[in-house]
């Protein structure tokens, strides 16, 4: 089984563990969250060309193949 | 080679990177069971328990700039892009576990050295020069507008930092250090017994996965920024 009493060192394990565990944790949110917002933010600029495209075709001023 | 391409980084990475996590996150909590069961030590008693968080961060940490190193070669020779976000993504993560293997090592040092700190002492001076280079890597980076310029920049200081490397490995060699040296890659074979190998190793994986499931997630993104930032200029040439 797990032991979780550190006795005398409780005061030095558990905060190497603690700031170990929010270390890896703030790594992880950072990254993910950096990930999900550029990736949002290409296909918002995807998009809008596609859009801007789209509607210059359709623009009597476009030439005609 | 086959991934330098940015593309196929991107397709190839992009089923790979939810199993890297989910693998960081299995690997972290058998390690963390494995970490808490083992018997105490009989010398070290509870702290012992400091050191299966203090290596993995310690030995992955100092690998993270052989990578980052490695990367800023192919960057300043090759001129390669992806080599370059390589290298960037890696600062981050190799300063946080560098920063984990100081604090933790502190948190060690007091109740077993009785100091939190000891400037003479050649392998934690040698581990404190090595997050310096990571900070100055990274401000390097951050004080360069021009982008182009900031990554050449950053990896000349980048390459120049592997000279440290050895000497972080082998300090504890070299000089008669307060720090204790190498227990598991020794010619002899690891110095300690299964019941706090096991738990050792399997942090050691867990903080390396880990550090796989961010870098590659931090390359991926960095290729998108790159995406976004030149359609971003393409548009306002248009415009």
């Amino acid at each position: 089984m797990i032991d979780l009493d550190m006795g005398a060192y409780a005061a030095f394990v558990w905060p190497a563990w603690g700031i170990s565990a929010a270390v890896l944790a703030v790594l992880a949110v950072r990254a993910l969250i950096a990930s999900r917002r550029w990736n949002a933010e290409l296909k918002r600029l995807d998009e809008t060309v596609d859009t801007t495209r789209a509607q210059a075709g359709r623009s009597p001023a476009a030439p005609t193949q | 080679m086959f991934l330098a391409n940015p593309d196929r980084f991107l397709r190839f990475t992009r089923p790979l990177t939810p199993l890297l996590w989910a693998l960081a996150v299995v690997l972290l909590a058998v390690g963390t069971w494995f970490a808490f069961a083992a018997p105490e030590d009989y010398q070290q008693g509870d702290t012992l328990r400091i050191m299966f968080v203090h290596v993995p961060a310690a030995s992955v940490g100092l690998m993270i700039y052989a990578a980052l190193g490695v990367s800023s070669f192919f960057a300043l020779v090759f001129r390669h892009p992806l080599a370059d976000a390589a290298a960037r993504a890696a600062a981050l993560p190799g300063a946080a576990y560098t920063l984990l293997a100081l604090i933790t090592g502190s948190l060690w040092g007091k109740p077993m050295w009785g100091v939190w700190w000891a400037w003479g002492d050649a392998r934690l001076m040698s581990v404190l020069i090595l997050f310096l280079f990571y900070l100055g890597y990274m401000a390097l980076r951050a004080s360069i507008d021009d982008e182009a310029k900031a990554a050449r920049a950053a990896a000349v200081l980048g390459l120049v930092g592997l000279i440290n490397l050895p000497i972080v490995k082998f300090s504890v060699d070299w000089w008669n250090t307060l720090h204790q040296p190498a227990s598991l890659l020794r010619a002899e074979g690891p110095a300690m017994p299964a019941v706090f190998l096991t738990p050792l190793l399997t942090m050691m994986a867990a903080f390396g996965v880990f550090f796989l499931a961010v870098w590659i997630t931090s390359i991926r993104t960095e290729i998108v920024r790159r995406r976004v930032l030149t359609l971003r200029a393409r548009r306002a040439q248009e415009a």
